[in-house]
């Protein structure tokens, strides 16, 4: 009897631990199944290279090419932004802050991630919004530099959470040897630590990215959500999150622009999978 | 130039990077706060939308957010915990395993509006769950479903091997060690990961866009079947598809939002603390 329960037990608790494969994988199953309808009316070429997006005009113009180029332009943007200031925090935390300010650093950090991102959107739109359009002239703040600033903002707590574990990871030794070598705190933080740690920084500067190009609702909100090829950081963008989350409401199950939608899904699900697993090797290269 | 002085200069700009973040972070609750909390009444918060959603309250909307926790902490706690309860005693370090979590940091790493997508084409559509609260609240369940898998793994593996092997030496089967020996010592670091999945699921938008959020919808659901309103997408209408919504009423609204959310944070940082000072080992 004991046995008999123990037994079933194991599998139970097998089948739990199983589950996150079989999302996983129904996840991108039922992207399939919806999305690579589209490819009955157009080549995957013309899906991903073509210039226009008009899914409602007839025919439908289902080119995504401006929407990757504005996940793109942001993306770099916020890349850009989020690096210096991401290790730079995760290095003074980890290395240089004294105990009870690292406390309420991490505190802060921990807070800025738990802000929802709708949250963070309608603040971007009520404060960064009009700064941008006051302080660079422009017709419209809502440009591709806003989102690009609130997405750096929103990539800070994974960077610096990852990059500061990479930070601590490093054996002790290398950091006393630097020392003992007569080098100065810095001088042993910049050319053995962060030279050590470097795999791990770069995935989470990975994983950072990958939270950019996921993120919907703030961008939503203060992009302008124009899908045309952009031009400059200053002119609206429309990327791929935002353009689902925007459309999916208005479009008939089972049209093509249904159908398109999902077909976005898939691209943003391979960029993310492809970007979580390069991280994880970079992870488990350094142990 | 020295380099003590380059260090000067380098920790200076560290520093620098730090406080531009969180003061940034300060600004946006200081912001909130004293905007949203003047016209966070008894009436705001016990009262259905008004005029269009420009007046009244969002008591639906809250009520809303909570079915929806509710139900993704029900479908996500039982298996997550489950799965956690795999990795940490049962799996042994082989490829299935590092499949398994591969797939976890895959899950977590989903953009949010995919799981939308993917909660319209399951159960919405395959399921013809229709958009509900059923629908929703799997599509937040499985969104969280890595975050409470982690927390509990943790939790468990923390506890000392020596705890199981004594119960295991007096007879004790695996699952009733685990479940006296092991289960009670990391319970407080299951909750804590149950909190932080409740905050992360009240405040995501994107998956419930299209699975069950209602634009407006001043009744509470009599089923699992029936649409809601959600904080967060009340939040995103009012802020950009209504025109001409009160000030007061906005910032009210991400003031309930946040406050739900921190709050959520704040009582797993309390458990974990007070868990901190109690350890034994």
């Amino acid at each position: 009897m004991r046995k008999l329960r123990e037994f079933i037990i194991e599998k139970l608790v097998l089948l739990c631990g199983l589950a996150s494969i079989f999302f996983v994988l129904l996840i991108f199953l039922f992207l399939l199944r919806e999305g690579l309808a589209v490819f009955q009316t157009i080549s995957p070429a013309a899906f991903l290279a073509g210039k226009s997006w008009y899914p409602i005009s007839e025919p439908p113009a289902l080119g995504i090419l401006p929407l990757i180029l504005g996940s793109l332009v942001v993306t770099v943007g916020a890349t850009l932004i989020s690096i210096p200031f991401g290790v730079g925090s995760a290095i003074y935390i980890a290395e240089v802050a004294p105990k009870r300010v690292k406390e309420i650093l991490k505190a802060g950090i921990e807070l800025l991630a738990a802000i929802p991102s709708v949250v963070l959107g309608f603040i971007g739109m009520v404060t960064l919004v009009p700064l941008v359009k006051n302080v660079f002239h422009l017709p419209t703040g809502l440009t591709a530099l806003s989102g690009s600033i609130i997405l750096a903002f929103m990539a800070m707590p994974t960077i610096v959470s990852i990059a500061e574990d990479a930070l601590y990871s490093i054996p002790k030794t290398y950091k006393e040897a630097a020392l003992a070598m007569g080098a100065t705190h810095w001088q042993a933080i910049w050319r053995v630590m962060l030279r050590a740690a470097s795999s791990g920084i770069l995935a989470a500067i990975m994983l950072g990215i990958g939270r950019v190009i996921g993120e919907t609702m703030a961008v939503m909100m203060i992009t302008g959500n124009a899908a045309v090829i952009p031009h400059s950081f200053f002119a609206p963008v429309r990327t791929l999150t935002a353009t689902i989350a925007a459309e999916m409401g208005e479009a008939v199950i089972g049209s093509e622009h249904y159908f398109a939608l999902f077909a976005i899904g898939i691209v943003l699900f391979v960029i993310s999978f492809a970007i979580n697993v390069t991280a994880d090797l970079f992870l488990h290269k350094r142990q | 130039m020295n380099p003590y002085r380059t260090q000067r200069l380098a920790f200076s700009l560290l520093f620098l990077a730090n406080a531009l973040i969180l003061v940034l972070v300060g600004f946006v609750v200081v912001v909130i706060v004293q905007k949203g909390l003047p016209g966070v009444t008894w009436q705001f918060v016990s009262d259905v939308p008004r005029q269009g959603m420009r007046a009244g309250g969002i008591f639906p909307a809250i009520v809303g957010t909570l079915y929806l926790v509710a139900g993704a902490i029900v479908f996500a706690l039982p298996i997550g915990l489950l799965a956690a309860i795999y990795l940490s005693e049962y799996a042994k370090d082989n490829a299935l395993t590092r499949l398994i979590k591969l797939a976890i940091v895959n899950l977590a790493g989903v953009p949010s509006v995919v799981y939308g997508l993917f909660g319209l084409a399951l159960f919405v559509v395959f399921f013809k769950f229709g958009a509900s609260i059923l629908s929703g609240s799997l599509t937040l369940g499985i969104m969280i479903l890595p975050l409470i898998i982690t927390a509990s793994r943790e939790a468990l593996e923390s506890v000392p091997h020596s705890f199981r092997e004594v119960s295991l030496s007096l007879g004790a089967s695996k699952w009733q060690t685990i479940q006296n020996i092991v289960l009670p010592n990391a319970i407080p670091g299951i909750l804590t990961g149950t909190i932080l999945g409740i905050g992360r699921a009240a405040g995501e938008t994107a998956p419930i866009l299209f699975t069950v959020a209602a634009f407006y919808l001043p009744l509470l659901p009599g089923s699992i079947f029936d649409q809601v309103m959600a904080l967060p997408y009340h939040l995103y209408i009012i802020s950009t598809q209504v025109p001409n919504v009160d000030e007061k009423i906005r910032y009210g609204t991400a003031f309930v939002l946040l406050a739900l959310v921190l709050f959520m944070n704040l009582v797993a940082i309390v458990i974990r603390y007070r868990f901190r000072m109690k350890k034994k080992w």
